[in-house]
């Protein structure tokens, strides 16, 4: 047996510290040590993008870091981009439009669009499109998907002051 | 689908990290930016007794000048190298191949140097160094040594690196004046492993390509040189003829395995297609 | 230590005056087409939805399963002791000891006359007949540990023969299970009168033989149960990813012989079902059984490479199909000779008999022939069973009609929308009996297909087709018309003797506050059950939208019913929402009538009030009928009880089902130096009734239709001869992402069924059943000029150079 390693991350803000396996993946130990349920395993193997959390500002796949790699790093998951409200527009035009049905992707496809939305602002539809083809929604056609997104970045894009 | 249990080490220094390398032998592996061994892991097709997280280590870390070359840290992640101006001025084929990298969530973490350990033969970075003639160094308690990619690429998934060893750079020669590269690849899906593809680079003077250099992935056990349809092609214009001479000289250069989707046939003749893509391409 | 350091990153909750006032109804139909967003989406956009595998339980237990490696095996040797012996490991059990609790199962039904099927255990007993099967059953205290101990049991084998070709399987060289004397599980032939004389009279008979690959569900959350059993109570209740929880209880009740009313099935959300989760599962079966045994919470979930192993899969067919026609383009009559393999087992409790049947039924759908020939085999093979999955029997269908139809009017020289018009269905000419033997009560194939041509401007497409070829550009335009079993009656399942509810119901409540509580037995798998049920139900009884609150997916709460399948949630629970709705509104009138002293007939409901019924004037606030029917009844009349609690429910009797059509056009460009087909665009025409909430109805029907194209262009679960699954990931197998589709244009035609008030059909599959017709004949036309031609689904580029002769 190997040992818990002690293990301090700061998760949505809040830093916390536990004992964890180091077999344990990020999203296992956000959604059982923590019980922050919200990020999803779907394949455990990098391709679905439904364990999509950011690190130190960055998304990654849950599933492919493990959480003693997160040691001493920053990690923000659905839970704390909802109650910051930094996601409050994105999440509305995903309402607004029903980009969404079963929901068990949609963390994950938020926090990629979020990046989309900071990193590429200047994206046109077929960059949405290529930008999100890392996470897999079975009930959409991803057509909604890809609207709700790109009226936010139009919406940000016409907001920044000039 | 969980990992089988294993040890977790983050040493703070390459010495630190030799040292745990001698005293776990082959039960250690190097845990670079994971996004193929966690996988690989969490599988149980691979079950280490110990993972040694080059993660503290900055002196694995960067982008470089080396004099008008250039020297990439082998923790240098795919979105940096993406990123990266001095990399699309010195070596624009990776800034060209970096997007082909799986998707961004995945190039946030995975880095070069775990891509060229791993040597998987449809992965991308193995086919741009071998084209862009890069230099591997490779680091143990017995000093650095310096392999060409060229000859780093052993079988499938064996590399040069010994047990005891660790990639710690890749240094990639300043690009000549007339340098042209382009890369192509051919996956079912954006981010997908790619069916074929091909890193070519090539200096074009007075519309002739010289020093070309084509290289495929997804072809074979490693990265493939393509020797006789380079020669084919070499100081030549690369016109329709010479193009089908080429294309015509890959049989000799490739002998493709079939995959789940893809017959072996069908590799040869996307390879061909790539081929006359490149270099009308390279040509232009 | 845990510290807060950043409590001031937490954004205050939205205020009041924040929140958006509740939308408006409707002038004439209330609530009903109006584009409302899902009131309940806005949890999973924050990540607050509650999936079956979020729920833990004090002394939750997890239990793995040691599966065959083998497709076909006797087991020699089993020894669980090592396993047992491991750190974190409870209990460990082989199929023997699961039995003595979870009696096996045989999935045949009545009606359909000959189907057989062997004895199936949760746990193998004795032999395994797929790689995947369970084998053993290890609990432990955590998944990981279970996972550990799984690589401590010792197995020996004796490996039988594995029947994997569908062919070998009908030819019952080695037969599987020898008490059943072959391999066939069932088979079906129909021929009408008129059929040799339609054959022998026609101009042109045209004939192909189409493969369709054996697919699946790939549902982002893998099956999920959680199964708490209370020994003190002799009760079960088994929180489930599921889709019809009143079936799955009365399962559980029956195979683990615990009283019906003390198994509670709880429906949370549910990530994705599409017909997966609707079937009996034997790991399923085997966790409640565990959670007997061991008296205590027992949870699985199905990890990602034991889905692909032994969720059902689908759609393994190769058929062959004729088609006579007039040297004018008159269709005389279909020819069908099908077969497909559906694995070691019929899959319980619907039968794997069910596709196959849909394709005889279904095949020449939406033409006006009179002559039909129908044979058709279902065999058993040594891969994992086959199912019920999204759009049963109808892509393989509408492909084969489609195909067959396009061949036929290319051969004549007739565009393929002419050859299509002359021989649709006309829609003055219902009730229409079909040659199969299905009715239609009203479908509309002439005004789907006008509409189609003209939102894709089919003209101009030729055109510029015919413009881009001249360039070396190769461009394919298909068409595929279809009709979609909806709504099913008793006739799909219960007459066969299936426990499965055809019929769904709703109570609706007027609550104290003036809120209206509705509950409902359809099942939310996230398609939007309760964001219509919502409409529905504020739309008859007369508040707006935010006045009701919709449960669903708890069998000790809801009505009686079947859940979501078969494109049945809006036509048959929103019906039983309606009638309830109409019933309480009626109920409240009678307490203000009461309570105002006047004529019932003078007041009505509207916004929130009962108001005078001609002038609109309020009357009272719904709260004080509320108040006084609830808390002082002592003010009404003697005699008068308030009922302000109703149950409605609704069964579709008139027709078997009641069948929507459409039509579906692609537009494909091929790369014939590398046989990669882009997608350029996909259109939908389609009649789903009465539309509740277009745009619910509009992205189910496109994620449906992506699910087609990945049928298309993309999955396939590939076995070895041997019968191992070689694609068995999500890296391997390859679902559409987002850059893999196009751009989806849908369209109505509506016209509402008459069986019911609402109208309503179903929608569900509609997308899922048309667009791999679609996509074959857009890349087949863009393949005509070169003389090439592809029939084997999914359409890869080894396929399509294979075709082109490149290789």
């Amino acid at each position: 047996m190997n040992p818990m390693l002690e293990t301090t991350i700061t998760v949505n803000g809040t830093r916390v510290t536990r004992r964890v396996e180091p077999r344990t993946h990020l999203v296992d130990f956000l959604r059982e040590e923590l019980g922050l349920t919200g990020s999803h395993t779907a394949c455990e193997h990098g391709v679905c993008g439904a364990c999509t959390v950011r690190v130190d500002g960055e998304i990654v796949r849950g599933c492919l870091t493990l959480a003693v790699q997160a040691n001493g790093r920053a990690v923000d998951t659905i839970e704390g981009l909802s109650d910051s409200g930094e996601i409050r527009d994105l999440q509305a035009a995903f309402h607004e439009r029903n980009a969404l049905q079963c929901g068990f992707c949609t963390p994950g496809v938020l926090m990629t669009a979020q990046e989309l939305l900071r990193t590429r602002p200047a994206a046109t539809r077929d960059e949405i499109r290529d930008f999100m083809s890392g996470n897999l929604c079975r009930c959409t056609g991803y057509q909604s998907i890809l609207d709700a997104i790109e009226a936010v970045l139009i919406a940000r894009r016409q907001a920044r002051p000039a | 689908m969980k990992a089988s249990s294993f040890g977790y080490a983050r040493p703070a220094s390459l010495a630190e990290a030799f040292a745990l390398l001698a005293r776990h032998g082959e039960g250690a592996k190097l845990l670079a930016g994971g996004q193929s061994l966690i996988p690989s892991l969490n599988m149980r097709l691979a079950a280490p007794e110990l993972l040694v997280d080059l993660g503290a280590l900055g002196e694995l870390e960067g982008i470089a000048p080396l004099g008008q070359g250039l020297r990439i840290g082998a923790r240098t992640r795919h979105c940096e190298i993406e990123r990266s101006a001095l990399v699309a001025e010195r070596a624009p084929l990776l800034a060209q191949a970096a997007p082909h990298i799986a998707h961004v969530a995945i190039r946030n973490r995975g880095t070069l140097g775990g891509s060229l350990a791993l040597a998987d033969p449809a992965a991308e970075w193995p086919a741009c160094c071998v084209a862009l003639g890069a230099q591997i160094v490779i680091a143990s308690a017995r000093g650095e040594r310096r392999v060409a990619a060229e000859q780093f690429f052993k079988a499938l998934y064996a590399t040069e690196l010994a047990a005891d060893e660790i990639l710690v750079a890749v240094e990639i020669p300043p690009p000549a004046p007339q340098a042209r590269s382009v890369f192509l690849e051919l996956a079912r899906r954006r981010g997908d492993y790619a069916m074929v593809g091909l890193a070519a680079q090539a200096n074009r003077t007075d519309g002739q390509l010289r020093d070309v250099r084509l290289v495929f992935l997804g072809v074979g056990a490693i990265p493939v040189l393509a020797r006789h349809a380079m020669a084919a092609i070499e100081g030549k214009a690369a016109d329709a003829a010479a193009i089908a001479a080429a294309q015509h000289e890959l049989s000799k250069d490739l002998s493709p395995n079939g995959d789940l989707y893809t017959s072996a046939e069908a590799k040869l003749h996307l390879a061909r297609v790539l081929t006359g893509r490149a270099l009308a391409a390279l040509a232009r | 230590m845990n510290d807060r350091i950043a409590p001031d990153q937490l954004a205050p909750a939205p205020r009041a005056e924040e929140r958006k006032p509740a939308p408006a109804p409707v002038a004439t139909r209330g609530y009903i087409g109006a584009s409302i967003p899902r009131a309940n989406a806005k949890r999973l956009l924050e990540g607050r939805g509650c999936y079956t595998d979020d729920i833990q339980l004090p002394r939750l237990a997890h239990v793995v399963f040691f599966r065959s490696p083998h497709a076909h095996a006797r087991i020699k040797r089993l020894d669980l002791q090592p396993a047992r012996a491991q750190p974190g490991v409870i209990a460990v059990f082989d199929g023997r000891a699961i039995a003595e609790y979870c009696t096996p199962w045989v999935a045949v039904l009545g009606h359909l006359k000959g189907i057989k099927s062997p004895p199936q255990h949760a746990v193998a007993i004795e032999r395994v007949c797929w790689q995947g099967e369970a084998v053993a059953a290890i609990v432990a205290e955590t998944r990981a540990q279970g996972e550990d101990a799984l690589a401590h049991v010792e197995a020996e084998w004796e490996e039988l023969p594995a029947v994997t070709d569908m062919e070998d399987a009908l030819s019952g060289r080695y037969v599987i299970h020898p008490d059943l004397g072959d391999n066939i599980c069932f088979k079906r032939e129909l021929v009408t009168e008129n059929f040799d004389a339609a054959f022998a009279q026609a101009d042109l008979v045209v004939e192909e033989t189409f493969g369709f690959g054996r697919h699946t569900g790939v549902t982002l959350e893998g099956r999920s149960i959680l199964a708490d059993y209370n020994a003190a109570e002799h009760s079960l209740t088994v929180y489930h990813a599921t889709q019809a929880p009143h079936m799955m209880q009365d399962i559980f009740s029956r195979h683990l012989d615990i009283p019906e009313a003390s198994v509670r099935v709880i429906c949370k959300d549910v990530g994705g079902s599409y017909g997966i989760k609707v079937h009996v599962y034997p790991d399923e079966m085997a966790t409640a059984a565990i959670s007997v045994m061991l008296r205590r919470p027992v949870k699985f979930v199905a990890d990602r490479l034991e889905s692909f192993l032994t969720d059902i899969h689908a759609r393994e067919h190769k058929a062959k199909i004729r088609l006579a026609c007039t040297k004018d383009g008159r269709i005389l009559g279909f020819d069908l000779d099908d077969l497909t393999a559906i694995g070691p087992y019929s899959v319980y409790p619907r039968t794997s008999g069910i596709e196959g049947n849909q394709v005889v039924n279904l095949t020449g759908g939406p033409y006006r022939h009179k002559a039909y020939r129908a044979k058709m085999h279902v065999v058993f093979t040594n891969k994992n069973v086959t199912c019920q999955y999204r759009a049963v029997g109808h892509p393989i269908a509408v492909a084969l009609t489609e195909g067959i139809v396009d061949l036929a009017a290319a051969k004549l020289g007739i565009d393929p929308a002419e050859f299509r018009r002359r021989n649709i269905i006309p829609d003055d000419a219902y009730p229409y009996t079909f040659p199969s033997g299905i009715k239609f009560e009203k479908l509309s194939h002439e005004q789907c297909l006008d509409k189609l041509l003209e939102a894709m401007d089919y003209r101009a497409l030729r055109a510029e087709q015919a413009r881009l070829r001249a360039t070396g550009v190769y461009r394919g335009i298909g068409l595929a018309a279809m009709i979609e079993v909806t709504n099913p009656s008793p006739a799909f399942y219960g007459v066969g003797g299936a426990r499965i509810s055809a019929q769904d119901g709703a109570t609706v409540r007027l609550e104290p506050t003036g809120m209206v509580t509705c509950l409902a037995s359809v099942t939310e798998q996230g398609q939007g059950t309760d964001a219509i049920f919502v409409q529905i139900c504020a739309t008859a009884v007369g508040v707006s939208v935010d006045k009701v609150r919709v449960m669903t997916g708890d069998t000790g709460v809801t009505p009686y019913g079947g859940g979501t399948w078969a494109s049945r949630g809006a036509g048959i629970g929103g019906e039983a929402v309606l009638q309830a709705g109409k019933a309480l509104k009626s109920n409240i009138l009678d307490v203000a009538a009461a309570m105002l002293g006047v004529d019932k007939a003078t007041l009505d409901v509207r916004d929130n009030a009962i108001v005078d019924g001609a002038t609109g004037e309020a009357k009272l606030p719904l709260a004080e009928v509320g108040r006084v029917g609830y808390f002082r009844p002592d003010t009404l009349p003697m005699k008068f009880q308030a009922e302000l609690s109703v149950t409605r429910h609704y069964t579709p009797r008139e027709y078997g089902f009641t069948f929507t059509n459409g039509i579906q056009a692609s537009l494909v460009e091929v790369d014939t130096d590398t046989g990669f087909v882009k997608l350029l665009k996909h259109w939908c025409v389609e009649d789903c009734g009465t539309v509740i909430n277009p745009i619910l109805v509009d992205e189910q029907i496109r994620g449906g239709i992506v699910q087609g194209l990945g049928a298309a262009m993309l999955e396939e679960c590939v076995y070895s001869p041997e019968g191992q699954l070689l694609n068995g990931s999500l890296a391997d197998y390859l679902v559409p992402m987002s850059g893999d589709v196009p751009d989806i244009e849908v369209a109505h035609v509506c016209t509402p069924t008459k069986q019911s008030e609402l109208g309503a059909k179903g929608v569900g599959e509609a997308g899922t059943a048309g667009a791999p017709g679609a996509v074959m004949n857009a890349i087949n036309d863009a393949l005509a000029p070169l003389g090439a031609r592809v029939t084997d689904q999914p359409f890869t580029p080894e396929r399509i150079l294979r075709a082109l002769g490149r290789i």
